[in-house]
């Protein structure tokens, strides 16, 4: 295959085969023994735009299902979902991007479970959370309606097809329509008791959304019921108002992936959702973990002075914030006292857990959380899969696996 | 050390890269401009294949007297080796990572004998 380098010069490399790509990886797990770590990545990706044709007859409405499938007749040119535009491959230097159609694997959905199974192989990744990637933006779109169809579909076709079929090590927190709160519960009670849901999750590039309306707290609840989880998935929108002034994709990146789940855990933290809803586990996906200590320091900050706006808090927002959960990645790294000082505010030994991106540009391996030098043995374990586990109620594959999750406190299943 | 044979020298072309294994180290061997250049294949990153990704010329961006921006273009008297797992990108010529000099590939020496190219490892 050959990528295209600068004034057109053409370099030939090897078409792609996920294995062979992180045969690195799978040296590293070797070398750590990772067979006898539970290892659950709780952030994956596959490109559900790939399967659109399989996905949009699951849509419920006729009249909204005849507009999707008849946009995507025009010779594949109609969009039926919002996309946002940017440079995840930084001009091709990620190779996996603009190789991605020469690897060798099954067709439709099946390929999804193939080719994922090859990178959590690869990894030491025993189960992964499956989410979609372009569907991240689902918020963004300007009918309501059609968000509820998407979703709808997409819940219905990730939970029939692609969960069942992959040997129980994908599962999903699904995506709800949060601009429709009638039809965001009417999901979570179809798809909250389906084999291989351990959660939903908001998609947070909703710079409108104010996730403590009234009208959404029968959506936490049904899932607080069930015992699941509520995850919000960061991203970007480059075009959103607060990132128009930016010239570079690096900006627009590192910022959005950080702002909107600042703003969502923001408000959730001052009007007491925490306190409402005790049983809910809360998990902040995708946004790094260097904006936690931003957070905790400044709201914890203004509460003091103004109490008053926050009369169902009954001690500090950072006290909440280490009730929640977060992901790792993408974990910034570049000041290690920065990152030890990140996981003690935290309490990252039973909140925080580990999270690839794969197959995504900023992906970060097991190892990253492994080798770091100011983890404890349980905090390592924990962070890798026993805190998930533990909270999404997954059991070990292995009897050494079991071993180690009872060690710590984390066999739930 | 021992010389590890890389390619016959006919058949290495400019703009192409070996990769060698050699124990447990693997060793990727560029050709650019008639020279050979040899690298550790492990980004210092996350080790990945540091070597196994697009060559580019790197960017720069001129700017004039008064502080501003001309814009981006390519150094052509520069080139890059990138880690295809992230985008790490390495001088061709140093082996050092582009964003933070003071982090370096290790480095082998490379010797032609006639129509053979070896690697010294």
């Amino acid at each position: 295959m050959d990528l295209i380098a600068n004034h057109g010069r053409r370099v030939s490399v090897e078409e792609l085969n996920t294995s062979k790509l992180l045969a690195h990886a799978s040296r590293q797990a070797k070398e750590r023994k990772f067979e006898d770590v539970m290892i659950v990545d709780v952030d994956a990706h596959h490109y559900e735009n790939e399967h659109f044709g399989e996905i949009l007859p699951y849509m419920d409405n006729e009249v909204f299902k005849q507009l999707a499938l008849a946009s995507r007749a025009k010779g594949g040119r109609g969009s039926v979902a919002p996309s946002v535009f940017g440079f995840q491959d930084i001009g091709g230097r990620v190779t996996r991007y603009p190789l991605r159609d020469s690897e060798q694997a099954g067709k439709g959905y099946q390929r999804d479970i193939e080719i994922g199974h090859r990178w959590m192989d690869a990894m030491g990744v025993d189960y992964s959370c499956l989410f979609p990637t372009g569907m991240l933006n689902i918020g963004s779109h300007p009918q309501v309606e059609m968000e509820y169809e998407l979703t709808w579909a997409y819940n219905r076709w990730v939970t029939e097809k692609v969960i069942p079929e992959s040997n129980g090590r994908f599962f999903t927190m699904l995506g709800l329509p949060m601009s429709d709160p009638e039809g965001a519960l009417k999901q979570v009670e179809t798809f909250g008791d389906r084999k291989g849901v351990r959660g939903f999750m908001i998609t947070a590039v909703r710079p409108n959304l104010p996730v403590h309306d009234n009208r959404l707290m029968k959506v936490y609840r049904a899932i607080e019921e069930r015992g699941l989880a509520l995850s919000f998935h960061s991203g970007f929108n480059w075009t959103d108002k607060q990132f128009q002034s930016c010239n570079r994709f690096i900006a627009a990146h590192a910022l959005g992936f950080s702002w909107y789940n600042i703003l969502h855990c923001t408000n959730w933290v001052v009007n007491g959702m925490g306190e409402r809803f005790p049983k809910l586990p809360v998990i902040w996906i995708e946004a790094g973990l260097a904006w936690v200590p931003f957070v905790m320091q400044r709201i914890d900050h203004e509460y003091m002075l103004r109490p008053s706006e926050c009369p169902l808090l009954k001690k500090k927002p950072s006290d909440y914030m280490r009730d929640m959960y977060y992901s790792t990645q993408p974990m910034e790294i570049q000041d290690m006292g920065a990152l030890e000082d990140t996981f003690r505010m935290i309490n990252a030994e039973t909140q925080l857990m580990y999270a690839s991106d794969y197959p995504h540009w900023d992906f970060d391996l097991p190892s990253t959380i492994w080798d770091l030098p100011f983890v404890t043995e349980k905090a390592r374990h924990n962070i890798l899969g026993g805190n998930a586990a533990r909270v999404l109620g997954l059991p070990p594959r292995n009897e050494a696996q079991k071993k180690n999750l009872e060690r710590f406190g984390n066999l739930k299943a | 050390m021992a010389e590890q044979f890389v390619a016959k020298a006919s058949e290495f072309q400019n703009g192409d890269r070996q990769i060698i294994r050699v124990g447990e180290d693997e060793i990727g061997i560029f050709k650019h401009e008639g020279k050979y250049y040899a690298y550790s294949n492990f980004c210092l990153h996350q080790g990945g294949p540091a070597c196994e990704g697009l060559t580019i010329a790197g960017v720069k961006e001129k700017l004039r007297d008064d502080k501003t921006s001309v814009g981006l273009y390519f150094d052509e008297n520069s080139m890059h080796f990138v880690c295809p797992w992230h985008g790490y990108e390495y001088d061709m010529f140093s082996g050092e990572q582009v964003a933070d000099r003071r982090l370096k590939l290790k480095k082998y020496n490379v010797v032609q004998k006639g129509d053979e190219v070896y690697v010294v490892a």
